[in-house]
């Protein structure tokens, strides 16, 4: 009677909660300004050794290709940011009842894609 | 690192179909998480369909009746069946509750029954609690005090330091929350997890327990205590309404404001 014991199933049962979604967004949106922090000093860098190195940047950036990643990583930033706050608000002993946890991921959703979309009106179209 | 796949051997397969030979209407589907220690599979999901009109309201009074019905050797912990004593809980629908507590009704289309998630399994429903309960020993769960009370006398409390260990002592440690959040998931062997956070807060916040200072001492811990990322798992799956992550966020609030 000495077989291994089975691990129950977690990931592939837990229904997801909005809770536990937007933690994992934290998380991966986390990960992705780090990855994008090294588009934003490349462009300092291209921008610091003069027009050719400039342009060559431009180039690979100023596409719909680049334009999808730079509007990805804002909406990262935005997301980012907004649930920060709400992290400090946790931290300062805030926020933690249920309803309260749920009205303020809903609002950093909400927040997040207005910034996102005010931010590439601005860009597009100002 | 964490690993999100299940180990092979803990692979969940098809299994037996135990359909049901009735004129009712009102049946349901039931999925139940089989493992047994005895044979050399797999576990599985076994699928029984039952009569709703011949059953109690609740999840467990469905268990309770395959298990005299259908399938004795169908293995699952229960007692008080009106959550008070904390054994029946495991994964239903998607998420972990107290069988007892969970009405039929509440869930739509076939229900599926897991056991507690990310645990070892000793039999079916039955997870082995053994190193939850050590990480409850871990943190002292009962009154440490240096002074003794007047002669013949109890601990005196007003209403309002009563108060503050309301929503905690009403846990009845049936660990839904621990298994319910994904930190626990990755780092259950170091962190203590939201049932014995909250316990050991019910401790920090009773105004009769002189070793506060100690109890922070022993949870300022990278692992033990700020694994909890406030992803509030916890708090929705609680069968008994309680806020353990609230009261992680007292236990970190103090050991800043103590600094």
């Amino acid at each position: 009677m000495s077989r291994q014991r089975p691990l129950s199933p977690h990931l592939q049962i837990y229904k997801p909660q909005l809770t536990s979604l937007l933690s994992i967004l934290h998380r991966a949106t986390g990960v992705a300004l780090s990855i994008g922090s090294v588009i934003l000093v490349s462009w300092v860098v291209a921008l610091s050794l003069g027009e050719t190195a400039y342009s060559s940047y431009s180039m690979i950036i100023n596409n719909w290709f680049g334009k999808l990643v730079l509007f990805g990583f804002t909406f990262g930033l935005f997301y980012h940011l907004s649930n920060g706050i709400r992290h400090l608000f946790w931290d300062a002993g805030y926020g933690y009842d249920l309803k309260v946890a749920y009205t303020s991921g809903t609002l950093v959703i909400i927040s997040s894609l207005t910034l996102t979309i005010v931010t590439w009106f601005i860009v597009l179209f100002v | 690192m964490a690993e999100f796949a299940l180990p092979k051997h803990s692979k969940v397969v098809k299994g037996i179909d135990y359909p049901l030979d009735t004129d009712s209407t009102n049946t349901r589907k039931v999925n139940v998480y089989r493992w047994s220690p005895d044979d050399d599979e797999n576990p599985r999901l076994d699928s029984y369909t039952i009569d709703l009109d011949k059953c109690g309201p609740m999840v467990l009074d469905a268990l309770i009746k395959i298990k005299q019905e259908i399938d004795s050797s169908l293995t699952f912990r229960r007692s008080c069946r009106e959550g008070i004593c904390g054994s029946c809980s495991m994964n239903i629908d998607g998420t972990n509750t107290l069988a007892c507590l969970k009405s039929i009704e509440d869930i739509e289309g076939e229900i599926n029954i897991y056991p507690l998630p990310h645990m070892e399994v000793v039999k079916d429903l039955v997870p082995d609690l053994s190193k939850a309960y050590e990480q409850l020993t871990s943190i002292k769960p009962w009154l440490q005090s240096n002074s003794n009370p007047e002669e013949g006398k109890s601990r005196k409390q007003t209403p309002n330091q009563r108060e503050k260990i309301d929503g905690l002592w009403e846990c009845v440690l049936c660990f839904s929350c621990s298994t319910s959040c994904p930190s626990y998931w990755w780092n259950g062997d170091k962190y203590l997890g939201p049932a014995v956070l909250l316990q050991a807060y019910r401790w920090i916040a009773d105004s009769r327990d002189e070793n506060t200072n100690e109890r922070l001492d022993d949870l300022e811990d990278s692992f033990k205590l700020y694994r909890c990322h406030t992803i509030m798992n916890c708090t929705k799956t609680c069968p008994k309404g309680l806020n353990p992550a609230k009261a992680i966020g007292e236990i970190k609030k103090l050991q800043l404001e103590r600094k």
